[in-house]
């Protein structure tokens, strides 16, 4: 391309810059801004006609005036990739901030990467233990998967997903994965967290971390991810890596993409969101799983923080309507002091079904996590019925499952940071609490599997 | 520059404008230096506003634009079957093929293939007068279904000559005396419905072996239903088991705008599963579509008249066609991605304000049918909705659930209690039953409507009581009342939970539904008779042969043991009773 800086601004509102009588320019070209000070920023071509281009600026428009120099590069935003960005670290825009050297390319990928052909995919099944129960017995994690953390502020979801990440491994087997790590307008403070415990655990020499803080520019927020993706896309599918993605917060991303839904005048959607958050969202989701004759795969772990708290808020609802399941992260749990404080109840992971049993965890596993969930779903209703008639006007089989709800915080949910449980213990920690419940209650176990693994009743 | 070729003034997102050429509305055309395939949506002057079925990043204002003259269509013929397209029917394993797991742009590919030969068989002879829709010969497609080769509508005359034999879809098989050459392959444009003589009145079920569905909100074949529910809650197990179960002749499963990997599930699974109906695999009677959310937004408008016009040709041939739109949301919302870029004045909730139009004329083109060829035909259309945080007052349900008669309502509180299908009885309804009842009196019991009535009073019943006991519990309520809590609590249990992916219970033919609701009515019966006896309520329902028959239908075979259970249950209560 040509090369030309245009001084043939003509508008600037919010993060965008409008501009005319240019070359012909691309959708989704990348643009160079020098400013009158001399200081550079980026953006992308947002829309572009013979006579105006408009163009979102990720750095935020602040100093832009309208004699700001405007180049067009001549191409798509591309992250170059290479197997050398593993261990590095990277700010929100793809250039280096761990004062090493640029990234030498083996190539060029496209950020906004391309549909998989869904015949070209292939179904996940294999089982990831995270040594956590609560993960591992109720919404097993498996390799491929999307399944968000849905939390809220002030919750322990970092905790939980780096113990995820550090944990994460396949049953019977030393494969790693591979981190990539993104964050989206988290603070420097909580990003220190996650970086430190990488570093500690040695973990960053097998992660790539792409970040873009709280201070940093908004909407730089929104080809973060991209970027984080195209690498995890390029490791898992050229270089047979299992790659973990673990993004936060999506919660943030979606507020620049409203952001930038406001400042082009769009009619919004719900809350403000603009109406094309689904689609955008699923963009970003869809770039999981397992393709045919591919060994590499990615898992992707996002995290978002619900605002007041509200499942339906378009931000987790529309992630739950792509995701393949969620686990929610309960504030009256934590309250209680139970770490981690995942609520099971509303917590589901889809691919479950096709990834437990005899071959991947154990025969029993199935039974067995029906049975937790039921007994203690049933006991945590009770609390509301003994809030009001009291505990003395249960009957027996109720004062069991109402105990049971308690131990099952307690002892099933509760454990340390750094506990691992395998999948094994895990099961065997369910048969030790449900013998607190006679076994003609038990009724989502199948017998053999009493006669099998009951503490007591087994034979 | 012509009237064929025109340059691109402006590209926004999906939607690009074209000047110089003069194009007509719905018209398809080839933009830019990569010939990306769109759609003209929309006329100003000389400016042509088009929806482009790829991405469009890196295409610059400048590049061609030109017309083809053509309609968006599908091509339509042997081979449809077992295929799985994207939503402007190009078939994903060609795709596969010519670039890789990803999907690059800028790419053609037929509907068909067009080299494959087929054997033809014809069924009409030189010298017979055929009209549009005519039969003229058939094509044995998949082991289970003939394909009916069809003269096109707005053709017909007199047979000069036709030939059995081996052809492919491009060959002529049969020629008229006014020279016209018919091929097994036609094309339809697929925005505009495909002729029939006339529409009756469903009065057949579709059934669906799901027996809250067929027993108390019943489908009629040629009908219309939607399933709205939160995140979660089985809109995509319940349309996926009635790809499965129901007893359609051909299925045509549309995957707009969701998950990739459910998808690659049904194309895992179908192949290897049974159709209960004719004991062949499933995948013989399937097309499928796939725009999944992150395929082009504007290729997922298209999908749903894709997926229907294929639905509507398979109609024509005679055959009962059930077709799956999941999620009929994200066509709607596709419609608005599209709307606000041609900034149109929006609507409700920022959708257009034809949203609702839209969504009547695509539910009106289910419909059972006399054929032009004189056959009976049909199209039923289940299509699910995602309602925002689960709320249907929102402009899509609310449009459906104007049009549909069949409201299968899921429920976030069913669904979080492991409660499947976790379709809501309270709110749930179907408009069918007094079009449907002659036929299940005919077919399946002569009471089948009033038991029917029975159960879901009883549902009724438990309902209003269930207000009492949270605020009394339910040792406070007279033991007749307790009885009709347990009773109901077996129907919620014992029949309506179902689990989708049980290899036995998925799928419960009418005759056994029937039997196990009057099991519980039987259930009813003699638990009343007994504690009239003076049994004690504990006792006498919770003999073991009660359990047993709950239990059993886990098993295959169920339907021949169900009397022999029932009476030993009735053996047990009795028993109960007197042991007091
Ligand atoms: N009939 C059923 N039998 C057993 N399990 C079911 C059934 N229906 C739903 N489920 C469970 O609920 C989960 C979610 O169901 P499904 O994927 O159909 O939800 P959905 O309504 O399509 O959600 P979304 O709108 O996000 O696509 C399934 O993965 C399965 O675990
Ligand atoms: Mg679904």
């Amino acid at each position: 391309m040509s090369g030309k800086e245009y001084r043939t601004i003509t508008d600037v509102k919010g993060p965008l810059v409008f501009l005319e009588k240019t070359e012909p320019v691309a959708y989704g070209e990348i643009v160079q801004l020098r400013l009158t000070d001399g200081s550079m920023k980026n953006g992308q071509v947002l829309d572009t006609s013979d006579d105006m281009v408009v163009v979102q600026v990720f750095e935020g428009t602040a100093g832009v005036d309208l004699g700001t120099g405007v180049k067009f590069m001549g191409d798509v935003f591309k992250l170059p990739v290479s197997k050398d960005l593993i261990g590095r670290i990277l700010d929100g825009a793809g250039r280096p901030r761990d004062g090493g050297p640029a990234i030498v390319a083996e190539g060029e990928a496209d950020i906004i990467g391309a549909a998989i052909n869904p015949y070209s995919r292939q179904s996940p099944h294999d089982f990831i233990q995270t040594g956590i129960s609560a993960i591992d017995c109720c919404t097993t994690l498996v390799r491929g998967q999307k399944l968000p953390i849905f939390s809220a502020s002030g919750l322990p979801h970092n905790d939980i997903a780096l113990q995820i990440a550090r944990q994460a491994k396949l049953k019977d087997s030393d494969e790693e994965f591979i981190v990539v790590f993104c964050a989206m307008g988290i603070t420097a403070e909580e990003y220190n967290f996650f970086r430190s415990d990488l570093e500690r655990t040695g973990a960053l020499e097998n992660a790539v971390l792409f970040v873009n803080l709280a201070d940093d520019p908004a909407v730089e927020r929104l080809i973060t991810p991209r970027l984080a993706l195209t690498a995890a896309e390029y490791l898992a599918f050229e270089h047979d890596y299992h790659v973990l993605v673990v993004y936060t917060d999506v919660t943030n991303y979606c507020d620049a993409l409203r952001q930038i839904g406001a400042a082009r005048e769009e009619v919004p959607g719900r809350r403000g969101y603009p109406g094309y958050m689904y689609t955008d969202l699923a963009m970003l989701y869809e770039r999981a799983g397992l393709v045919k004759g591919k060994k590499g795969s990615i898992t992707q772990f996002p995290i978002l923080t619900m605002p007041g708290d509200d499942i339906t808020h378009p931000i987790p609802d529309l992630s739950g309507y792509i995701t393949e399941g969620q686990i929610v992260i309960s504030r009256e749990l934590h309250g209680s002091g139970i770490y981690p404080p995942i609520n099971v109840l509303p917590s589901l992971s889809r691919l479950m079904g096709g990834c437990i049993g005899e071959k991947t965890t154990r025969e029993d596993h199935k039974s067995v996590s029906d049975q937790m969930y039921a007994a203690y779903a049933q006991g945590r209703e009770l609390r509301g019925l003994v809030a009001i008639v009291g505990e003395d006007a249960l009957n027996e089989r109720d004062k069991q499952l109402l105990d049971f709800s308690g131990l099952f915080e307690d002892k099933f949910l509760r454990q340390s940071r750094d506990e691992d449980r395998s999948i094994d213990e895990t099961l065997d920690l369910c048969w030790e609490l449900m013998q607190n419940i006679s076994t003609k209650y038990l009724v989502r176990l199948d017998q053999k599997w009493i006669d099998k693994y009951h503490p007591t009743e087994k034979k | 520059m012509s009237d064929e070729n025109g340059v691109i003034y402006r590209i926004s997102g999906p939607v690009v404008t074209a000047m110089g050429i003069r194009s007509r509305m719905y018209e398809v055309v080839r933009v830019g230096h990569e010939g990306l395939m769109g759609e003209v949506i929309e006329l100003h002057g000389d400016k042509s506003v088009i929806q482009v079925y790829e991405d469009t990043s890196g295409i610059r204002p400048g590049e061609p634009v030109v017309r083809t003259g053509q309609t968006l269509s599908v091509q339509l013929g042997p081979g449809l079957l077992t295929q799985i397209y994207d939503g402007i029917q190009r078939p994903l394993p060609v795709l596969e093929k010519t670039m890789g797991t990803f999907i690059e742009r800028g790419v053609d590919a037929d509907g068909l293939d067009l080299e494959k030969v087929w054997d033809f068989e014809a069924t009409v002879s030189a010298g017979d007068e055929v009209e549009s829709g005519s039969v003229i010969g058939t094509v044995q497609e998949t082991e289970t279904i003939v394909h009916k080769v069809m003269v096109p509508p707005g053709q017909s005359g007199k047979v000069a000559s036709i030939e059995s034999g081996s052809f492919n879809v491009t060959q002529t098989v049969c020629t008229l005396d006014d020279g016209t050459e018919i091929q097994m392959m036609q094309k339809w444009p697929v925005r505009s419905p495909r002729p029939y003589k006339q529409k009756y009145a469903p009065d057949t079920p579709l059934v669906t072996g799901m027996r809250i569905l067929d027993f108390l909100f019943p489908l009629a074949k040629g009908g219309a239903a939607g399933i709205p529910g939160p995140f979660g809650s089985g809109k995509t197990v319940t349309q996926q088991s009635l790809a499965k179960y129901s007893d359609a002749q051909i299925v045509v499963y549309i995957g707009c705008g969701e998950r990739g990997n459910e998808m690659t599930e049904v194309l895992d699974e179908f192949p290897h599963l049974i159709d209960p109906n004719t004991g062949k695999p499933l995948m013989n009677r399937t097309v499928m579509i796939a725009n999944t959310s992150n395929m082009p937004v504007a290729a997922r408008e298209a999908s749903v008249y894709t997926g229907i016009t294929i639905a509507e040709y398979f109609r024509d041939m005679g055959y009962d066609v059930a077709l799956m739109a999941d999620s009929t949301s994200r066509w709607a919302e596709a419609m608005r991605e599209i709307s606000s870029r041609l900034e149109e004045m929006p609507g409700e909730e920022g959708y257009p304000a034809y949203l609702s139009s839209r969504l009547a004329e695509f539910y009106e083109r289910a419909g059972r049918v006399e054929t032009l060829e004189g056959e009976d035909g049909s199209v039923t259309v289940i299509g699910a909705v995602s309602p925002p945080g689960g709320d249907i007052s929102e402009p899509v349900s609310q449009g459906t659930l104007r049009i549909v008669k069949v409201f299968w309502g899921l429920d976030a509180g069913l669904a979080r209690q492991r409660h499947f299908p976790a379709i809501n009885w309270l709110s749930s309804y179907s408009l069918y039953p007094q079009s449907l009842d002659q036929w299940f009196r005919d077919n399946i019991a002569s009471d089948f409507p009033e038991i029917r009535t029975e159960i879901s009073s009883l549902l009724q019943v438990e309902a209003e009581l269930q207000e009492i006991v949270q605020l009394v519990g339910s040792d406070a309520l007279p033991v007749d009342q307790q009885l009709t809590l347990e009773v109901a609590r077996m129907i919620r249990e014992f029949f309506l939970q179902q689990n989708g992916f049980h290899e036995v219970d998925a799928y419960s033919g009418l005759e056994q539904q029937y039997k196990m609701a009057k099991a519980i009515l039987t259930f009813q019966d003699s638990a009343k008779k007994a504690l009239a006896a003076g049994g004690q309520l504990e006792d006498v329902v919770n003999v073991p042969a009660r359990t047993n028959l709950m239990r059993d239908r886990f098993e295959s075979g169920y339907i021949d043991r169900v009397d022999g259970l029932v009476d030993e249950m009735n053996k047990q209560i009795a028993a109960a009773a007197e042991e007091k």
